[in-house]
């Protein structure tokens, strides 16, 4: 039999996978997808402001509108079509009631600036999601406000930073992180003001006590430390070193977007926290997006509580109503404002549709089958694959790249192997601690029929890169995608970030 | 627990796997103790929609009532099939692009989408988005010092107020001096006469918080002569399809909020901010870029790129600690665009202004109303003989949602008690029009 799998294609579509120009070259001028009525005149009050020129978008039909991105969605991967085992990320099953919730118009088409009155189904909404978050982690407040993790670090780094000024402590002027921090820790604490120290660890995968101990002093304002941590373990001396950190005079800061891994079996007050934010697009449950939105509510303990950033809902006689100016009677010591209007709502509703979801009992079952499927993925995939620490992990599985030495195959081409087999990789190449990382996260939402083939499959990938006779075929992954490897190279050295009509490209060359 | 698909046979036989005997075992490195919980246990759907119900109907939806609300939040039409296309699992549900060979979906509308603002603001080059509006804006007041190496920020009384307290809070421990001009209703305040050459920006705002229309480029040339960048904020995009874009005017970054575009006004977030400039000062750029290159085979192809500005990189020393920004809302702002097309977007903005400027004729023969603005797009401030916060509650109590009293964001301002911001748009109607003008007149009466 002739095999015809590889025919070269007229249209260069190869069935079901279609090429999809850019939208500027579907334009079909003067087109449009959306039907308006005429104004009802043309009286004009722009005083001589009148766009001069038109923009140069292009105009297409509705069902080449539809078309076009129905393509361009059939060109991802997503959770809902497959394994999506990405370290950090919590890449769990997004509920489709969360959506129709979001989408109800009591809470959908609402304005931030009703009258209070006309929202207090809104606040209460809003109240109830703290009540929860508050109550999951022991902490007596929530800055509900930020919009993603890093906007909740900083949330929590500000606080911090306005409780030494208030104590008259300004002159801490370091931010210990340890080195297998996510780079947001220390970019947060940059633009807080502070020097950023790095922290080692022990060997085991986790802080160097010792180390951080000796490093404390009045010169340290805070220690930012995710637990658990980027490689997957739990800092069981996090209760040890918060105490150490409060002693030193310091306030000790979480990176909850590990969350997942804890949540029903520990509070943030057993291990110290002064303030944790919550990812409520990993842990619970809201989609990623492609990239957001997110939210990152903060919870704060009581000596950081009153700097918490407005808006804030206050109870009164008569009902909630939000706080909205830093300095006023409400809120005399907070920090400021971080976003505009009443922070991520849309993203409030999904998260609580979640929590009412699984309740307690369902989110403790979520975080003991999180951390179950992860450690066998570690156990299973130790036949082949070398795991970075021994013993039990939390919510993600560590490799190392010890397993291809010699293969001439590396952590990329391995992962980019795993695509061809239908899978997300990993996370690669995080945390920077272990050589070659490969960063496995299941989440709880994966069944065991997925894991045992995504094991099988992985666990055959190491046998044949270890075949040695391989490698290049790992070198050229992915084979059977829409595109090929992309040169990054030259994506940053020339950039080319927009589209641009004809003779404005052969202007500029 | 219809999340959970592990049954309790699955999970025996993975506990013996790993070689523990319970999954508590796992977590044996947790404080013990049990902590216990004041919440309730898992519900059904149809139990969750209850609650959900009930939250709902305790607000005054604007879709069930004449709304004039804006104040950098605006109402439009969602076309049907925008809402559809978002909700595709595929772009929904995925990550971050980072694995291109299998994001290409998502890379190309981000290219498609930075191509669009871009275009819009007549600026070179736009990111991949940013959270908000007011998070943009403290993002470009901070580049632009980085950018002239200068400590100062000059923001017009102009500029939306959750924009200026949010730049003052995002900037407040990096050595910068940020002076915010009194609110300016009629824009009058002098900006020129304030650029000297320790100025890092000028921020102002177009059309302005209080509706009015501002010709910047008598500024942007005193600020240029000056080395000064002038940050342009645009709180209502649709404006684009009608008035002179501030690239057009000078402007060196323009920042904006999407959300009046993307979709529903969901109680002011999520949104997402829109961020453009030149390309001189591209690597000093905050936030995600798309970028165009090859594959293997020489196919064009998406990436992220220049990442070498961010905190995954950087850490410490980037331009941004940003990481997850807004790409679903950016999603759904570049398929209305899309949508809209250039005639569609046109007359968009003619719809918008057009029902704008027949309410100001209407609102302004009311007996103790006062139109503000001498210029506008699709909203302006009013004055009325009573304080404006107590008119729109009354209002409210009539199903009439009539606007945004300033006192709300300027509560120390008493000469802004009994200003109120109006807004109209493609979907007002005449009789939403005349509801407004018979409150108004009975309230003032």
């Amino acid at each position: 039999m002739t095999d015809y799998s590889n025919i070269e294609t007229t249209s260069g579509n190869r069935g079901l996978s279609f090429e999809e120009p850019l939208i500027f070259e579907l334009d079909s001028q003067g087109s449009t997808a959306v039907d308006l009525e005429e104004p009802s005149h043309d009286m004009d009050r722009l005083g001589g402001l009148r766009r001069r020129g038109s923009i140069g978008l292009p105009g297409l039909s509705e069902p080449e509108v539809v078309r076009h991105y129905t393509r361009l969605s059939q060109k991802n991967y997503s959770i809902d079509s497959g394994f999506y085992p990405l370290g950090s990320c919590t890449m769990k099953h997004n509920p489709r009631l969360n959506e129709k919730m979001a989408r109800l118009p009591g809470l959908g088409d609402i304005h931030p600036f009703q009258p209070e009155s006309t929202v207090q189904g809104a606040y209460k909404l809003m109240d109830t999601l703290a009540t929860w978050l508050k109550e999951l982690t022991g902490l007596p407040a929530v800055a509900l406000s930020p919009a993603a993790g890093a906007h909740g670090e900083l949330c929590g780094v500000m606080a911090i930073r306005a409780a030494h000024q208030a104590a008259g402590n300004d002159d801490r002027k370091v931010v210990l992180v340890p080195e297998s921090a996510h780079g947001t820790n220390p970019a947060t604490a940059a633009i807080c003001g502070y020097s950023v120290e790095s922290i080692p660890g022990n060997g085991n995968g986790r802080v160097d006590v010792e180390a951080l101990n000796a490093r404390l002093g009045p010169d340290v304002a805070a220690v930012m430390i995710t637990n658990p941590n980027t490689c997957g373990l739990f800092e069981n001396e996090a209760k040890a070193i918060a105490d150490a950190v409060h002693a030193a005079g310091a306030y000790f800061y979480m990176d909850g977007a590990n969350f997942n891994a804890i949540v029903g079996r520990v509070t943030m007050s057993e291990l110290g926290v002064d303030a944790m934010h919550i990812n409520l697009h990993k842990t619970f449950s809201t989609p990623h997006g492609g990239g957001g939105p997110g939210a990152g509510p903060t919870v704060l303990s009581d000596a950081l509580a009153p700097f918490a950033p407005v808006p804030f809902l206050v109870h009164d006689a008569n009902g909630l109503r939000m706080a909205e100016h830093a300095g006023d009677a409400d809120a005399p010591q907070s920090f400021g404002r971080m976003k505009g209007y009443h922070g991520q709502f849309g993203v409030f509703v999904r998260a609580l549709a979640y929590m009412m979801s699984l309740g307690k009992d369902g989110l403790r079952q979520a975080s003991g089958d999180a951390v179950l499927n992860a450690n066998y993925l570690r156990v299973r995939l130790s036949e082949e694959l070398t795991p970075s620490y021994d013993g039990v992990c939390m919510h993600e599985a560590l490799f190392d790249d010890r397993f291809l030495k010699d293969t001439g195959v590396s952590t990329l081409d391995f992962a980019k192997s795993m695509i061809d087999e239908g899978f997300h990789p990993p996370t690669m190449y995080f945390p920077l601690v272990v050589h070659g990382a490969l960063l496995m996260e299941p989440t709880e939402t994966e069944s065991k029929a997925t894991l045992d083939q995504y094991c099988e499959t992985v666990l055959a990938l190491a046998r044949k890169a270890k075949r040695g006779d391989t490698a290049e075929e790992f070198l050229s992954a992915p084979h059977l995608t829409p595109r090929r490897r992309l040169d990054e190279t030259q994506a940053a050295r020339k950039p080319i970030l927009r589209w641009k009509p004809e003779p404005l490209k052969h202007a500029a060359e | 627990m219809r999340y959970l698909p592990l049954t309790d046979s699955d999970r025996g036989t993975m506990l013996s796997t790993i070689g523990v005997g319970s999954i508590d075992e796992l977590f044996a490195e947790l404080p013990s103790g049990e902590p216990t919980f004041d919440l309730p246990d898992c519900q059904s759907e149809i139990s969750v929609e209850r609650t959900m119900n009930a939250f709902a109907r305790e607000n005054l939806s604007c879709s069930d009532v004449p709304s004039f609300l804006g104040a950098g939040n605006y109402r439009h039409h969602t076309p049907a099939s925008l809402d559809h296309l978002i909700q595709r699992g595929e772009f929904l549900t995925a990550y971050t692009p980072y694995q291109p060979e299998i994001s290409q979906g998502t890379l190309q509308t981000i290219f498609e989408f930075q191509s669009q603002v871009a275009m819009m603001m007549d600026m070179e080059v736009a990111n991949a988005s940013m959270y908000d509006g007011a998070t943009a804006c403290a993002e470009a007041a901070a580049m632009a010092c980085r950018v002239t190496k200068r400590s100062r920020v000059l923001m017009s009384g102009a500029v939306h107020p959750h924009y200026r307290d949010v730049t003052q809070t995002q900037l407040q421990h990096l050595g910068l001096e940020i002076e915010c001009l009194a609110p300016d209703p009629i824009g009058i305040e002098d900006l020129i006469g304030r650029v000297d050459g320790g100025l890092a920006c000028v921020v102002v705002q177009n059309p302005g918080f209080f509706g009015h229309l501002t010709d910047l480029t008598p500024l942007a040339e005193a600020c240029h002569a000056a080395g000064v960048l002038l940050v342009a904020c645009v709180t209502e995009p649709v404006s684009l399809g009608l008035v002179t874009p501030p690239g057009a005017m000078g402007a060196d970054i323009v920042v904006g909020e999407g959300q009046s575009i993307a979709g529903p006004a969901s109680f002011g977030g999520p949104g997402v901010g829109l961020f453009a400039t030149q390309e001189k000062f591209l690597r000093q750029m905050p936030g995600r870029l798309c970028g165009e290159t090859v594959d293997a085979d020489g196919r064009r192809g998406f990436v992220l790129t220049l990442s070498t500005r961010e905190q995954h990189i950087r850490r410490e020393k980037a331009t941004s600690n940003i990481c997850t920004n807004s790409g679903l809302i950016a999603l759904a702002f570049t398929i209305h665009m899309t949508l809209l097309g250039e005639a569609g977007f046109a007359r968009l903005a003619e719809v918008n202004h057009a029902n704008a400027v027949t309410l100001a004729n209407k609102l302004g023969a009311i007996k103790g109303v006062k139109v503000v603005p001498q210029t506008f797009f699709n909203e302006f401030a009013i004055t009325l003989s009573r304080p404006a916060a107590a008119v729109a509650e009354n209002l409210a109590a009539k199903s009439i949602l009539g606007g945004v009293p300033v006192s709300r964001f300027y509560p120390s301002y008493e000469e802004l008690n009994n200003v109120l911001l109006v807004t109209a748009t493609e979907m007002t109607t005449e009789s939403d029009m005349d509801a407004l003008v018979s409150g108004l007149g009975e309230a003032l009466s």
